[in-house]
């Protein structure tokens, strides 16, 4: 295999290219709100306004972004292993059950025990979830991409039972879990200065500290170089005495535990129950998150931002502008996966005549 | 002998009406796959081609207008998964995901600009959908006690496109096995340098799998829309596209092994609708989340190698590099 990324110059492949994908996104989107009689300008406006114009839009847009940066971290940590995640929706489903079983269940603790323990429930039941299709790919050879997709509907299933038939609150018709104890929630970050009408919480911190966290295991640790060359080199991996399938079950217990973060933030951070379907596709918006983060923490946070913009910015613009659905995020965030994964390759060659003669 | 008939044939039509579209997916993910493209954008392409019927039959009344617009729209998304994944030689899994994410995201959008309805599209009228036919002969063997009401509830009473999804599970089979375009497009997803060697294109070979995939994709999704509901609802293929996913891989590529699969879980289905608030005495509620998990922990087992072996394609999923 050639790498013909290794000639482009390093900001180029770091920058120029993410944002040349993103601006093919938004194009196609902008054609298409064009097509079907909108205004994309205004549009584009009542976005930017929605996501970043006042002090609940920045509130609302963190919030969004710290789910978007966990599963976005979730799914770089496999990248970086080569492993195709596409379950952080249901490690992050099983790891609200993980919180939902500690703050039901340990309610008479006081909060700083409380708390991280439901934290690390969480993160146990998400890695559980992640690592068990890391085994069977690297003990039975099943293919990752499948598994962890029947996992995504396994974990639905399993959620709908236990929450509609053995969780659900005493006497309510709805399908949730009794509120937990007041000791079970993270606190508003409304003391940096953030509204207080957002739900944004101290898991967007949790969310920096797992990005640094992530940052030092994996390129600064020999366990993380070792990840990274059973990712990109499995026969080499195996030449060093890597072992490969500790490897991903590792990898993929990790991906799953981050993941996980989803319900820190929405259980303990939000809604103070565990309810159905609060992990909103944010597990598919990961992979968009991390292709566009080009699999690094850093680059992660930044196109979680951008991604936590959209959905907030996209809300906000359903109300302004009759005609254009909050629903088109969801066509940018596909529209990028297709540009930065798929057709990633279509720009290079371009580039790479633009740019390489003419420093040679 | 009639009141196990009355509970047991709405159980084996509704069988039938389900597997249906699971079937044409399925079929689909076979021909992409037997060609060397791994698909797990089924459910997208079912999607816009759902959302395309509805829309085409509401606007012009024709339901053949629908099926053809859920066929071209299909085959639109087809082209981006084949342009990307065999011409850009990028992932296939990848390029299967964003075309799933586009689908949701595309469909909601047009489906409120169009038609307002808060994202759905109106009601179809009769015309504009496909009806059950019933079959030639259904009164005069009505009077035979079980056999006629089998006759013309199971045999017939069902839509058109329920008898092409089960006619082209022995055309598939027949194509891959005994054509010539059969042979080769299995070879282009086993060993496509021995193909690229007798100097045929791998390139035109794995494009047709996938056009194909999209064709019943589209298919399939305008059964979903246009004959088993009346119209287009957000999201409304509901991991069918999964399903069908799984359903081709227990069925082993098979085609015959593919339509038992699809039957399999079809009256999986049926039986967990029916069953649905059923009480069990000492038990309690029916527990009907674990028959509808057992497709996806049946496809796991199996892959995991606990019972028989998954082989897919040597080839899928791997991009053809020509060599110079």
């Amino acid at each position: 295999m050639s790498a013909p990324s290794a000639a482009l110059p390093r900001w180029v492949d770091l920058a120029v290219l993410p944002a040349l994908n993103l601006f093919l996104a938004l194009a196609v989107t902008a054609l298409l709100v064009l097509l079907t009689g909108g205004d994309p300008v205004v549009a584009l406006r009542a976005l930017v306004v929605g996501s970043f114009g006042s002090a609940d839009a920045i509130g609302y847009t963190l919030y969004y972004a710290t789910n978007m940066a966990f599963t976005g971290l979730a799914v770089a940590v496999a990248f970086q292993a080569g492993l195709f995640n596409i379950g952080a929706e249901g490690q992050a489903y099983i790891g609200g059950l993980g919180v939902a079983l500690v703050a039901l269940n340990l309610e008479g603790l006081p909060a700083p025990l409380l708390v991280p323990l439901a934290i690390a429930g969480g993160a146990l039941f998400g890695a559980a979830w992640g690592a068990i299709p890391g085994w069977l790919q690297a003990r039975r050879g099943s293919h990752i991409v499948i598994t962890t997709i029947m996992f995504n509907f396994l974990a639905a299933s399993l959620m709908v039972h236990l929450v509609v038939n053995v969780l659900i609150a005493p006497g309510s018709m709805s399908p949730e879990s009794r509120s937990f104890a007041d000791a079970a929630s993270l606190p508003s970050l409304s003391f940096l200065g953030f509204a207080a009408s957002t739900p944004l919480n101290l898991a967007l911190v949790l969310a920096l500290l797992a990005a640094l966290g992530v940052w030092l295991l994996i390129w600064r640790t020999p366990w993380g170089y070792g990840l990274r060359v059973a990712g990109q080199s499995p026969d080499v991996a195996r030449y060093a005495g890597i072992d490969e399938g500790r490897v991903i079950i590792a990898a993929m217990a990790l991906s799953g535990a981050l993941a996980a973060g989803v319900a820190v933030n929405e259980l303990l951070g939000a809604q103070h129950k565990l309810l159905l379907s609060f992990t909103g596709g944010y597990g598919f918006t990961g992979i968009a998150v991390a292709l566009m983060g080009r699999n690094h923490p850093l680059g992660v946070l930044l196109a979680a931002l951008l991604f936590g913009a959209l959905t907030q910015g996209g809300a906000e613009m359903a109300f302004e502008v009759p005609d254009v659905p909050s629903e088109i995020v969801v066509l940018i965030q596909g529209l990028v996966i297709l540009f930065t994964g798929a057709l990633g390759l279509m720009l290079r060659p371009a580039l790479m005549r633009l740019l390489v003669p003419a420093r040679a | 002998m009639t009141e196990a008939l009355d509970i047991l044939l709405p159980i084996l039509a509704a069988t039938l009406r389900l597997a249906t579209p699971l079937l044409l997916a399925a079929l689909a993910g076979l021909f992409s796959e037997r060609a060397g493209i791994v698909d797990v954008g089924l459910e997208g392409k079912m999607l816009v081609g759902a959302f395309a019927a509805a829309a085409a039959a509401a606007v012009t009344g024709e339901v053949m207008l629908g099926l053809l617009a859920a066929v071209a729209a299909s085959c639109g998304l087809g082209l981006v998964h084949a342009f990307g994944c065999i011409t850009l030689r990028g992932s296939q899994v990848v390029s299967g995901m964003a075309i799933n994410i586009i689908a949701s995201g595309l469909t909601a959008t047009l489906a409120l600009a169009w038609f307002g309805l808060g994202g759905q599209t109106p009601p179809l009228s009769a015309a504009a959908r496909f009806l059950p036919l019933s079959m030639p002969g259904a009164e005069i063997l009505a009077g035979i006690p079980v056999l006629g009401r089998l006759y013309a509830s199971l045999v017939g009473g069902q839509t058109a496109l329920v008898y092409l999804a089960l006619l082209l599970v022995p055309v598939s089979a027949f194509v891959l096995a005994r054509t010539r375009f059969g042979l080769r497009l299995r070879a282009a997803g086993e060993h496509p340098a021995a193909v690229d060697t007798a100097g045929v294109s791998v390139t035109r070979l794995r494009y047709a799998g996938v056009l194909i995939a999209s064709v019943l994709c589209g298919v399939a999704g305008a059964y979903v829309a246009t004959a088993q509901g009346a119209g287009f609802q957000r999201d409304m293929i509901a991991g069918r596209g999964y399903i069908a996913l799984a359903a081709m891989i227990l069925g082993g590529w098979q085609p015959g092994r593919i339509l038992l699969t699809c039957l399999l879980f079809g009256a999986l289905d049926a039986a967990a609708i029916r069953l649905q608030g059923v009480v069990l005495p000492g038990i309690g509620a029916f527990p009907v989340q674990a028959i509808q998990a057992l497709p996806y922990l049946l496809t796991v087992v199996l892959l995991a190698g606990f019972m028989g072996r998954a082989l897919p394609p040597k080839a899928s999923g791997q991009p053809y590099v020509k060599e110079r």
